[in-house]
């Protein structure tokens, strides 16, 4: 008995010693204590793909690709009355008109959820360069970011189409973000420019008695 | 008749009990210890090719989750960001920093950067990151402080307990949806905060699923 509680103590604090505890750091690839159907012979998002020469799973875009599918509502698609009424919107999808035009006016209804939506699309993808007031002090300007200021004559007076293309497009060494976001998001975003360059830029004459009366004017 | 068996032959029987009693115990409280993803998985940090500080963009920067996994709320699958948001800012930030020669290379080639996940749910799981996010689950549940980790390493077990314990109460783990990814956001310790949380998975109408086919199929 005396031998067994020996190699009982030793085995417990050798299991503990080569094991370690519950929550330490550790590069090793996790261990797989029932690996049942954990790994299926399916494919996932971004994964890997033994099929194709360059081992991604995900493909890359052919250029002139028109998105379907998931983009739309499925049934609507595969409806009889369904007409896509975005296909060759140029206004929606480019900001121009039939000839090529930037068109002055964003071509979604104007609400305020559409300026929150603005907001928040704003604060994730512009806030980091152009700054939370769009005056071009965001967290990279000290690493040598120089990004424009919303607050100036030239992109006062630009069309709203042409602040669709450079979000899309980009412009000079801003990359465009049309692959990160839907052109209702980027319209929202022009809306919340404007109403970015209105809040640094409006008359007191364009406020109500009542609000000049509480600014004290 | 003389005695056949010595008398310390009586204690075998206790002996026997004893050892298998013991040996048991050290049995279960090892599987239960050691072979659940609270030790497997929790506290796998994996060397990755390019040495991206999350606690640096994330945490410093306050560049928003969305910046980088951009489809996080409106898909299933939390996307790895492409080179070309990283260059989206290092085309100009730290345009010569050996550290980012694998960044620059690979946009150049087209050749994706071979980042080692961390987090990976088994094939037969479906989960959604999309309706977690949009309902007020933050990213902090699941991954932890990310916004601290100078390298990034698996935070929580998400095992199937760790998942029921939030789908039976998802009251205690609910937030208001601005709040969702300010992964620093901490809890009211108020009874008003409590009741305002049962209300809101009221009104949303937040049910999540605690049927095999919610998450299996």
């Amino acid at each position: 008995m005396r031998i067994f509680l020996i190699i009982y103590v030793f085995v417990i604090v050798a299991t503990v010693t080569i094991l370690g505890f519950r929550g330490s750091l550790s590069t090793k690839t996790p261990l797989e204590v029932f690996p049942d159907m954990d790994h299926q012979a399916k494919y996932k998002p971004q994964s890997e793909n033994d099929f194709f020469r360059d081992r991604r799973n995900d493909r890359p875009i052919p250029a002139g690709t028109v998105a379907r599918g998931n983009y739309l509502n499925q049934q609507a698609v595969f409806s009889e009355d369904f007409a896509d009424k975005r296909l060759g919107d140029t206004a929606l999808l480019e900001g121009k008109d039939a000839e090529g035009n930037f068109i002055a006016k964003l071509p979604l209804a104007v609400s305020y959820e559409l300026i929150e939506q603005g907001r928040e699309r704003y604060e994730i993808f512009c806030t980091s360069c152009h700054g939370s007031a769009g005056d071009g002090n965001g967290v990279t300007k000290p690493y040598g970011v120089l990004a424009a200021s919303y607050h100036d004559d030239r992109l006062r007076n630009e069309t709203d189409g042409y602040l669709y293309d450079v979000i899309m497009n980009g412009k000079g060494l801003m990359y465009g973000l049309k692959d990160r976001l839907s052109p209702e998001e980027s319209w929202a975003i022009v809306l919340y420019v404007r109403a970015l360059q209105l809040s640094q830029n409006a008359g007191a004459d364009a406020l109500t008695a009542a609000q000049r009366s509480e600014l004290g004017f | 008749m003389a005695n056949v068996f010595p008398k310390w032959v009586n204690t075998i029987p206790i002996k026997v009990i004893a050892a298998i009693t013991l040996l048991a115990t050290a049995v279960v409280l090892g599987v239960t210890y050691y072979a659940t993803p609270k030790y497997t998985r929790v506290g796998y940090a994996p060397t990755q090719p390019v040495a991206f500080s999350h606690a640096l963009h994330a945490g410093q920067l306050e560049i928003d989750c969305r910046y980088c996994h951009t489809f996080v709320d409106r898909a299933a699958h939390s996307n790895v960001p492409a080179t070309e948001v990283c260059m989206t800012c290092h085309s100009m930030v730290r345009q010569d920093d050996p550290q980012l020669a694998m960044v620059r290379d690979s946009y150049e080639s087209g050749e994706p950067i071979p980042w080692v996940r961390v987090h990976a749910a088994p094939d037969y799981v479906y989960f959604n990151h999309a309706v977690h996010v949009n309902r007020g689950i933050s990213c902090v549940e699941c991954h932890g402080r990310v916004d601290q980790m100078e390298v990034v390493h698996h935070a929580k077990p998400l095992s199937m307990a760790f998942c029921l314990e939030c789908h039976r109460n998802p009251e205690e783990y609910i937030r208001p949806p601005e709040e969702v990814y300010n992964l620093a956001w901490e809890r009211p310790e108020t009874k008003e905060y409590d009741e305002e949380a049962i209300a809101f998975v009221h009104d949303w109408k937040v049910n999540p699923p605690q049927s095999c086919s919610g998450c299996h199929r």
